[in-house]
């Protein structure tokens, strides 16, 4: 190629592949991408100084809406990081209660990825029918929690609200429809022309690659990497239920529809497993307003990978400092790496194809993506840096 | 194409969309809706809009005579106010329509009786 022949194509941050603001700038040498470089920062809401200003309880609510889609995979990280600075532990119960909502949220957000995998091939049918099932999904979120997204579950010393028994039934009959209509979903996925044409051989991320670059959740587990917060650290019951990590070493956008399509079956059985074995008793324990001194952090796989969450307490009924790393931050190296080489028009089931969720991942933080060196700055140094730009 | 069998036994149903406003599903047992306050067991304490995560309870006054206002287009509906209140004085009711295009009309007061 001689010179001049590199395009600069920018994708965002209005971009109708996107639902959420993100910009990345493409290379392309024809209709080959040679280099990307993202900009992220477009939906920084200052989440982590707003912890700092309210209290541990109104916190539980803040951290369920730093994502819309995994808000209980939030709360159960907050709230596992303050009663660990606490000292405290929630009640088995508590703790099913918590996976059962988990593994619920995981097939409600897989679900919703499916489709919008779909949509982003061009293949709306799927996008509509599994969207259509997903609202089964929903309708028990509504009956267990009170509402379709923020369940408002968890709470500092374990669950709001109790599961009672007369709800199992009705939760297991939900459960049944969804895996006779997830069999159908990932029959399609593995047999339709369209979806195979699209997707298999696309977005490749070797498994060597997937490791230096430290992809999260299904994104690594659909390159055969066995890795999953839920086997590895468990935490709330997940070390007393058995599951699967499901894994496949397509390393394409194709096997990570796979791994999520079979993650869901896997959350399915949690869930019976769960509603099975669920121990009676208390559903939480009493804690005060007012947290002991220290720093912590708790981790917790999210839909979309491993979600980690720092907290730093001062004594008082308010955190000193806040930090999450979602995910989605975690997946976009990789995210670069799967771009590379594809075809422009591949571009957005790529991207989709870790399910990025941005709403998740924009705050301070600086990671040098070409080394993924991650470096913080001292108040001197950040004062330095706004002299120097005259900000 | 293996989607067409299904796409035809969808057109010889019902849409799986509700034709919304004129039908409409009634919202499950509880359902967190407005929350609405039962002034006779209030003791004014003011917890609830101590705990408020967005802020959206005011009281005036202290005391049993205090007045509550809730402003419900700064309301998310977590219920954290029900779980804190110690008389149980708030319920979550199952109303959801509480959209509007003024501000002002959003706000629900409650005085003693």
């Amino acid at each position: 190629m001689g010179y001049g022949s590199v395009i600069k194509v920018p994708f965002g941050p209005q971009h109708p592949a996107l639902k959420e603001p993100e910009h990345f700038t493409f290379e392309v040498e024809g209709d080959v991408v040679v280099n990307v470089k993202p900009r992220i920062g477009y939906n920084h809401r200052g989440i982590e100084k707003a912890f700092e200003r309210r209290t541990y309880i109104q916190n539980i609510y803040l951290a369920e809406r730093i994502c819309g889609i995994c808000s209980d995979a939030h709360t159960t990280c907050y709230t596992q990081a303050i009663e660990n600075l606490l000292g405290v532990e929630a009640p088995p119960r508590a703790k099913y209660i918590r996976v059962i909502i988990a593994e619920l949220e995981r097939i409600h957000s897989h679900s919703l990825w499916v489709g919008i995998a779909a949509h982003e091939i061009g293949f709306d049918t799927l996008f509509m029918y599994v969207w259509r099932d997903r609202e089964v999904v929903m309708n028990l979120f509504e009956m267990i929690s009170g509402n379709r997204v923020n369940y408002a579950t968890n709470t500092i010393g374990g669950v709001r609200r109790d599961i009672p028994s007369e709800m199992f039934p009705k939760i297991k009959k939900g459960l049944d429809v969804l895996e006779k209509r997830l069999k159908y979903y990932l029959d399609v996925a593995q047999t339709e022309q369209t979806i195979l044409k699209r997707t298999s051989g696309v977005g490749i991320l070797k498994p060597k690659d997937a490791v230096e670059l430290c992809a999260v959740g299904p994104t690594l587990r659909a390159s055969g990497i066995k890795n999953d917060v839920r086997a590895d650290d468990p935490y709330a019951a997940y070390d007393e239920i058995p599951f699967n990590v499901v894994t496949h070493d397509g390393c394409d956008v194709l096997s990570r529809i796979i791994v999520r399509c079979k993650e869901m079956f896997e959350s399915i059985n949690i869930i019976r497993y769960a509603l099975d074995h669920i121990p009676s008793g208390m559903i939480r324990v009493r804690v005060p307003m007012a947290v002991p001194e220290g720093e912590t952090v708790s981790r917790v796989e999210a839909p979309r990978g491993e979600l980690i969450h720092y907290a730093k307490s001062n004594g008082t009924m308010q955190p000193e400092r806040y930090k999450v790393r979602s995910p989605t931050l975690g997946n976009i190296p990789a995210l670069c790496k799967m771009l590379l080489g594809g075809r422009v028009a591949d571009i957005p089931i790529v991207l989709a194809g870790i399910d990025p969720c941005f709403a998740c991942m924009d705050r301070m933080a600086f990671v040098d993506l070409k080394t993924n060196k991650k470096w913080v700055w001292t108040m001197d140094e950040l004062k330095e840096h706004v002299r120097r730009n005259n900000l | 194409m293996s989607l067409i069998k299904e796409a035809l036994k969808q057109v010889l149903k019902k849409p799986a969309t509700l034709n919304y406003p004129i039908e409409k599903v009634p919202v499950p047992e509880g359902f967190r809706g407005r929350p609405i306050w039962d002034m006779r067991k209030c003791i004014g304490c003011g917890l609830c809009s101590r705990v408020c995560p967005s802020g959206a309870i005011e009281m005036i006054g202290k005391g049993p005579q205090a007045e509550i206002k809730h402003y419900v287009d700064r309301c998310m509906f977590c219920a954290q106010c029900a779980e804190s209140c110690p008389r149980n004085a708030i319920t979550m009711s199952q109303e959801y329509e509480l959209a509007d295009f003024d501000r002002s009309k959003m706000v629900y007061e409650y005085k003693h009786v």
